[in-house]
């Protein structure tokens, strides 16, 4: 159904939303009523109950049909919702969650900020406790969803001398707080659909209710909730690679050259063959990080080589794809070109390929007692 | 043996370093959101005598060598991509062709217009004709003192502004790309019919379409050389703008070098310049480490070209080597930038777009390896077939 789903609803619609910049509301909407969004949920909270498994399922078929949609939900379920739903108390839990499950909502994930991007720790957005509610005072920048966000989950600084480790606390932010402005859609090289913009708090008060887990771990769920979402991602580019190759071997059967299809090319063989065992190392890899996921064993440093690994297979597949269709391939007629520009922010956000790779290593050499620092 | 530019290389350099950044870098950004090729710029250039920039000076050139043209061409290509290889392509491509094979009248009609700025074409590719020149089926048939051309040519640079193309059209369909020859025609001429501008990725400000000829009627004396010898023409126009490409690829790549090595000395993070991190150190050394190889095979490809020497091999070379270079110079740099490399508020993702191109346009990677392989193999007695 969801590949169904994706193929009849989404793909054809995936050059008008690149064109236009906006994923249509009501096909948002759409995708929550089918329960696209509860997916890896707790069925209490209108969830579906299929675990980082099904999820990653969800975020691959999404990714191979429209990149753009597949950013929004990923930013809207895999980080925004998910947070809530690792840390949250059971009220806020029940507050915020049927709805983001089932589309009535959209959520946001507000860290990055024009001085704390790589340097997470780094965020000034100020929150001071004013009676019973906080007072948010700061910028958050390039945050997915921003200008289309009902909820967005945020992180300040409550205790400036402690920082962000032990001064930093998660908030559930309605957007229709007064003080909180959204700004115009950045324009950017690709993910056209997918809005990310700055986000402004002008003394916004929150109730001390919507604090997202205790006051001062803030940054210990962001970052919980960063390391799950890296599985989904690898996903979603495991998706966008499969897309790539699926197009690749369409067109080296119906491109002739030299009086035989290009197919017979070693030079082309070669590409594919790359491809295709990349995207099977993936796979695993993927699959296998979800499955330790859902069976709450420590997944940390398979998280950040499912992104790694899987950004730069997709921009890999995708690169040899666009070369294999010859000066077709940057034509904007055709879905490649599309999704050539698409790929490229996987290396880069949710931590960039660089940051993974401290991840990575900080993994393996606390293992042996070494910590490091970035 | 002697490795450093002369002072009249030199001087060149200064003055088209000069050109580049007053006039090209200020434009690069509005040109590629247009969509169209920079008129104003190129007319500025043309006054400079970059359009007709290796065009002898009898015919209103400027005469350069191909040394110093690639000093030109390099410069231009690190601030926009766009404006290097529609001059490269009105260059390369179609004045030096009709300098190749035009008759004395030919040269004198057309090479002063070139060189005053009205753009020119070659109109070689087509749907179902990309790396394979035996698959061209676009027909010139003698009929009395013209040639009459039916065809379609795709992925023609220049096309929507051309003054004149340059069209290779089969006069002996048996003898397939040996059964070829080349023509100069005026984009005036009835018959010429434009398709839509292609949108692509990147090099947005390069006048791309697909041409259609249809009972289009040029006259005898505009063939260019021997009728049934436009092929070797071609593989000579493949050749200079092979140069000229590598020359765009190491500017670009130059460009972008300096870009990312500007974003990490101003971007803080962890409390310190990113430049203070060895991965951004390691990005930005292998960086520069290619784009040296790539100057010298340029210099020597261009070198090569002006000592009349056989430079087929060097010019597949350096072309394949500078589109790399280019590629993976953007990309790591793209990506010391961060979110804002993303953004089309910094030119670093125009050039990753721009430079994308580079490994299709006059020759497929894959061709160009297919060409060095092939001068590998001919000295052992073997053949290579694509």
């Amino acid at each position: 159904m969801l590949r169904e789903f994706c193929e009849q609803e989404l793909k054809p619609r995936a050059k008008e939303v690149d064109r236009t910049g906006r994923q249509v509301p009501a096909l948002l909407r759409w995708m929550g009523e089918l329960g696209f969004f509860g997916i890896p949920f707790d069925q209490k909270y209108g969830g579906a109950g299929a675990g980082e498994v099904g999820y990653c399922i969800l975020m691959q078929e999404l990714n191979r049909a429209c990149p753009s949609t597949a950013t929004i939900i990923g930013a809207h379920i895999g980080i925004a919702a998910m947070s809530l739903y690792l840390d949250g108390s059971e009220a806020l839990k029940q507050k915020y969650l049927p709805d983001l499950c089932a589309g009535r909502t959209i959520g946001a994930f507000g860290l990055t900020e024009p001085n704390a991007g790589s340097d997470a720790a780094g965020i000034q957005l100020r929150a001071t406790l004013e009676a019973d509610a906080y007072c948010l005072n700061g910028q958050k920048l390039w945050i997915t969803n921003g200008p289309i966000a009902d909820v967005v989950m945020v992180l300040a600084v409550t205790d400036p001398s402690l920082g962000a480790r032990g001064g930093a606390t998660c908030f559930v932010v309605e957007a229709n707080t007064p003080g909180f402005a959204a700004g115009q859609p950045e324009r950017k090289m690709g993910l056209h659909g997918s809005p990310t913009s700055l986000l402004n708090f002008d003394a916004v008060r929150v109730p001390k209710a919507n604090v997202l887990g205790e006051v001062g771990l803030g940054f210990v769920t962001f970052m919980k909730t960063l390391d799950i979402g890296r599985v989904s991602l690898g996903a979603a580019t495991l998706g966008g690679a499969e897309e790539a190759l699926e197009a690749s071997l369409r067109w080296v059967k119906a491109r002739s050259q030299f009086g035989r299809a290009i197919a017979h090319m070693q030079s082309v063989q070669f590409m594919l063959a790359d491809m295709a065992t990349e995207i099977e190392a993936l796979r695993a890899l993927v699959y296998r990080t979800a499955w330790l996921v859902d069976n709450g064993q420590p997944f940390v440093k398979e998280a950040g080589m499912c992104k790694l690994l899987g950004s730069e297979t997709a921009s890999r597949c995708i690169d040899r794809a666009l070369q294999i269709h010859g000066a077709l391939g940057i034509s904007r007629e055709f879905a490649l070109e599309r999704g050539w520009r698409d790929a490229r922010i996987a290396e880069i956000f949710e931590g960039t390929n660089e940051i993974q790779r401290i991840v990575i290593a900080g993994e393996l050499l606390h293992e042996r007692g070494v910590r490091i620092r970035p | 043996m002697d490795f450093a530019l002369s002072d009249e290389q030199k001087m060149c350099t200064a003055v088209f370093r000069d050109f580049a950044e007053k006039e090209v870098a200020p434009t690069a950004e509005h040109t590629d959101q247009e969509e169209t090729p920079p008129t104003a710029l190129l007319a500025k250039a043309a006054a400079q005598g970059f359009l007709g920039a290796t065009v002898p000076e009898q015919y209103g050139g400027a005469g350069m060598d191909y040394f110093t043209y690639i000093l030109l061409v390099e410069q231009l290509a690190k601030h926009c991509l766009s404006t290097a290889t529609t001059i490269g392509i009105h260059t390369m491509l179609s004045a030096m062709t009709i300098v190749d094979g035009g008759s004395q009248a030919v040269k004198q009609n057309y090479l002063p217009r070139l060189a005053a700025g009205e753009l020119g074409t070659f109109a070689l590719s087509e749907p179902e004709a990309g790396s394979d020149p035996g698959a061209l089926q676009t027909r010139a048939v003698r009929v009395h003192d013209h040639y009459r051309l039916d065809g379609v040519k795709a992925w023609v640079s220049n096309a929507g502004p051309a003054g004149v193309h340059v069209v290779v059209a089969l006069t002996d369909p048996r003898a397939r790309h040996h059964g070829l020859s080349a023509f100069v025609v005026d984009a005036q001429t009835p018959g010429i019919f434009l398709g839509q501008r292609e949108p692509t990725l990147g090099l947005r400000g390069m006048d791309l379409r697909t041409v259609y000829f249809e009972d289009c009627r040029v006259p005898a004396e505009n063939l260019l050389g021997e009728v049934n010898h436009g092929w070797a023409l071609v593989q000579r126009a493949f050749q200079r703008v092979r140069l000229s490409l590598a020359a765009a690829g190491l500017g670009a790549a130059e460009g972008a070098l300096a870009l990312g090595v500007r974003f990490a000395t101003e971007r803080r993070q962890f409390g310190v310049p990113i430049a203070q991190k060895q991965a951004i150190q390691n990005y930005v050394a292998d960086c520069a480490v290619e784009i040296e190889a790539l100057r010298h095979l340029v210099h020597y490809t261009a070198w090569q070209a002006d000592q009349g020497q056989d430079y087929e091999a060097s010019a597949s070379m350096a072309k394949y080597l500078g589109a790399r270079v280019a590629r993976d110079t953007a990309n790591k740099m793209l990506q010391v930038h961060g979110g804002y490399g993303f953004s089309d508020e910094y030119a670093i993702s125009r050039i990753y777009r721009d430079v994308r191109a580079l490994r299709l346009l006059g020759g497929t990677d894959e061709i160009q390896r297919f060409a060095v392989a092939r001068d590998l193999f001919e000295p052992e007695g073997l053949a290579l077939q694509p």
